[in-house]
């Protein structure tokens, strides 16, 4: 088994998925003529007038949200390290936590929307980056934990035989193995943070964000706009994923996730 | 093979060794009850046993991973645990416990980079130790890329690394297949002529220990001591031919005999899972 692959063999791994993906875009081009669901046609004529002008200019709309999720994924992200490398320290502290942090997890976070734009102020972009923050910060809390308790008790032994401290055992041993954890969750927080950003913004706030584009297009009855605008955060959403898979490519090409080859 | 037997020549001396554990319950488990045993210099020596005999447990007390509950354990003819402080013992375990995100290379540089080596040195002690283990063209590897042979090889050249007058084994090949396991044997047999280390061997094979070994101590289960020592008079080198030597099944056969002989009843106390988990064995 060759750990390289020809580009045209990866070509042909991703035809079935890409003829596919045309198909549908093309049967939706020649058979919906609804106003709420414009064809595809109409929705990227749409994109091209509002690109950065009028009175929804989306270029500048998914920018502005780009930024507060960017925001929120950040703070998101640092206190979920900060909070996990704290509780997984200690182990009672872990265990009286994980499952707090796990439960909350499962609640919709969403909901507290219009509480941070209260909070934060409705204007303050950073009342959306709030919300993404708290959405990001448990799978970033709960995979920063998991992964620095998930390192084998030999490795532990075996920095011990060389009389080294708890220090070094982070540095060496503790960080690398919770690395892979800690980017799987930052792969599923890019989307979080967008989410957190763009459903806040539907609850108000300045106008030149996705989320207020859509809601206003949408009641001015401009459905290609809406779409529009929601292709654009569909794509940033897309591209800011494949950013953080490609950074797991750089940082850690010896894990299972990324090498891919199926070998032990 | 053993060198002149002076009182400094002694890598490792355990007097009245005890070790016990308190299981569920606070009942008191003895694991192992008063070890004596001398291991000198260039000596390969092994320890042998049933499952739960806290052999693995000696081998801990040695490289001050675990304490004993009385007796005193010096190493290098100082305590223990001054002995690790020092370095002085390198350990391969039955995993090979390699990080997976660094190269076989780097893998065997990582004692040195904890002492704080310079990198030429560090780099120069590496590529010495692979070709020691015949994994040369295999340092720019990821652990995954090898086979579990070969990942174990990589283990002894990292244990090797700090050229320590002491290499404690921990049933090293007990996951491999036989005939890896066989090759391991004459593979280690080449390092320990060639480095002249002191080795101490944990396993629960008989003809791992007699082909191996200088001496043989072997162990009784719970309370784990040791009963008999079995002096391996085979001639060096050793290679396949001795696996065919009369005197190898003679020698085998007074192994198992021993065993025999110090096996106890096979009462189930409480605590025996803990010596269990401590031997690394389900």
């Amino acid at each position: 088994m060759s750990r390289r692959t020809r580009w045209w063999q990866r070509a042909l791994f991703y035809l079935p998925a890409a003829a596919v993906f045309l198909g549908v875009i093309a049967l939706w081009e020649f058979t919906v003529h609804s106003g709420v669901l414009p064809p595809p046609s109409a929705i990227i004529n749409a994109l091209i007038e509002n690109w950065s002008s009028g009175r929804w200019p989306l270029f500048i709309a998914a920018r502005n949200t780009f930024v507060e999720a960017m925001l929120g994924l950040f703070i998101g992200s640092l206190l979920g390290v900060v909070a996990g490398a704290a509780v997984a320290r200690w182990a009672t502290a872990r265990d009286a936590v994980l499952p707090i942090a796990i439960a909350a997890n499962a609640i919709p976070i969403i909901a507290f929307a219009p509480i941070m734009n209260n909070w934060f102020g409705v204007l303050n972009p950073l009342s959306k980056a709030a919300i993404a923050a708290v959405l990001v910060f448990f799978p970033i809390f709960i995979n920063v934990v998991r992964g620095l308790a998930s390192v084998d008790p030999a490795a532990i032994e075996l920095m011990r035989s060389y009389a080294v401290g708890e220090w070094t055992i982070l540095r060496k041993v503790r960080i690398p193995v919770a690395l892979p954890f800690f980017l799987t969750g930052l792969k599923v927080s890019t989307t979080l943070s967008l989410i957190g950003a763009i459903v806040a913004e539907y609850f108000g706030g300045s106008s030149d964000v996705i989320g207020r584009v859509v809601v206003q297009s949408a009641s001015a009855l401009r459905w290609d706009v809406s779409w529009a605008a929601i292709l654009f955060g569909a794509t940033t959403g897309i591209l800011f994923y494949l950013a953080i898979a490609g950074a797991e490519r750089l940082l850690i090409p010896w894990h299972a996730s990324v090498r891919g080859d199926g070998s032990t | 093979m053993s060198g002149p037997q002076s009182e400094q020549a002694s890598v490792v001396r355990l007097t009245g060794v005890d070790k016990s554990f308190t299981g569920r319950g606070e009942t008191l488990t003895t694991a192992l009850s008063g070890i004596d045993l001398d291991i000198r210099r260039g000596e390969f020596v092994s320890l042998i046993g049933p499952s739960g005999c806290g052999k693995s447990t000696l081998l801990r007390i040695i490289g001050d991973l675990t304490q004993p509950t009385a007796g005193e354990v010096m190493v290098n003819g100082k305590p223990a645990a001054a002995a690790r402080r020092g370095r002085e013992y390198g350990i391969v375990f039955q995993a090979p416990v390699l990080f997976d995100w660094r190269r076989v290379d780097d893998n065997v540089r990582l004692p040195l980079e904890l002492l704080g080596v310079g990198r030429a040195e560090r780099e120069a002690r590496a590529r010495e130790m692979l070709a020691l283990v015949e994994l040369t063209e295999f340092a720019r590897h990821y652990p995954y890329q090898l086979s579990g042979g070969m990942q174990q090889r990589v283990a002894i050249a990292r244990a090797l690394a700090l050229e320590p007058a002491l290499l404690l084994m921990d049933e090293p090949f007990g996951a491999l297949d036989e005939m890896t396991r066989e090759r391991m044997n004459s593979e280690v047999l080449r390092i320990w002529e060639k480095t002249g280390t002191t080795i101490v061997f944990v396993t629960h094979s008989i003809p791992e220990a007699v082909f191996l070994s200088s001496r043989v101590a072997v162990m009784s289960r719970r309370p784990g001591r040791i009963t008999h020592t079995v002096e391996i008079d085979l001639p060096r080198p050793r290679g396949m031919e001795t696996r065919e030597n009369r005197r190898y099944f003679e020698l085998v056969t007074e192994v198992r005999h021993q065993l025999r002989g110090g096996e106890a009843d096979d009462d189930v106390t409480a605590g025996i899972d803990q010596i269990a988990a401590e031997d690394g064995i389900e």
